[in-house]
């Protein structure tokens, strides 16, 4: 065994060390390591409330709208027409 | 096996291509067959149940956004586990290290005192405690890679990194450790 050998087995072992200490330190999570309940319903609610969210567009393109009717009032036979 | 795999591959074209309604019906589908496989690798990095369940929610909504963006040929999973990463990520950075790790993750050191008589339930709090104040990118390579023994490959991938980086981390990572427990006067 050659000195570089010999040091890198002095590294490996200390690096084994703190790799055994960071594993008694941080245990392992068990590979059935179960969910209390089904998340179906929670990640229902979370699209639901998606669904009620105007998106930011709406509210521009509203504004805008009221805008041009608070402008030119008489645009408003026009708006209706095309409505 | 067969019929099983071709069906999650027609729930997954439907979930990026489908109707709005089929694409739902696919994304429920995937999210009861993948639910679990997605919160365990969540509450790997995270080490807290409540959180892990918010950020699987938080996954699969951030999954549902990016529907257009997912490649059904390259597998549910690995994507899943990409996105779950990054969620897990997020939450840490916004944490305080010592926040970050839950009250009953130290009772659970304490009852496990008997594990190796060599290391002290103290030093295990303590090395708990140096690891929880590392950068989390370091963290959770360490922890993937270390703790769970998950192959380099898929810590990689998970993370949007070369496997070669993925090597660095977990190599600073325990560097880092090893200079805080020695200024602790602890020596692994």
């Amino acid at each position: 065994m050659n000195g570089n050998e010999q040091g890198s087995g002095v590294r490996d072992q200390g690096a084994e060390s703190l790799e055994k200490l960071l594993r008694a330190a941080v245990p392992r999570i068990d590979d059935d390591a179960e969910l209390a309940h089904d998340l179906w319903p929670a990640m229902l609610r979370r699209l639901d409330e998606r669904s009620a969210a105007v998106p930011w567009f709406d509210w521009v393109l509203m504004g805008g709208l009221a805008a041009v009717v608070v402008a030119f009032p008489a645009a408003i036979p026009m708006l209706l027409y095309y409505l | 096996m067969q019929s099983g795999v071709s069906s999650e591959l027609e729930q997954l074209i439907e979930f990026r291509q489908g109707t709005a309604e089929s694409r739902e019906a696919a994304f429920e589908a995937l999210f009861r067959q993948h639910q679990r496989a997605v919160y365990g690798w969540i509450l790997r990095m995270v080490r807290n149940p409540a959180a892990a369940e918010d950020l699987t929610i938080q996954t699969f909504w951030r999954i549902y956004q990016a529907h257009a963006r997912f490649d059904p040929e390259r597998g549910f999973e690995p994507w899943a586990r990409r996105i779950a990463t990054h969620a897990a990520l997020d939450w840490l950075r916004a944490r305080r290290p010592e926040i970050g790790v839950s009250a009953d993750f130290f009772a659970d050191l304490a009852a496990r005192a008997g594990t190796n008589p060599a290391i002290t339930a103290e030093i295990r709090a303590r090395t708990a405690l140096a690891f929880a104040r590392l950068r989390p990118v370091l963290r959770i390579a360490a922890i993937l890679v270390v703790v769970e023994e998950r192959p380099h490959k898929e810590v990689a991938e998970a993370l949007g990194i070369t496997v070669t980086a993925v090597k660095l981390r977990v190599f600073r990572a325990l560097r880092l450790l090893r200079k805080d427990l020695q200024k602790q006067g602890i020596t692994p």
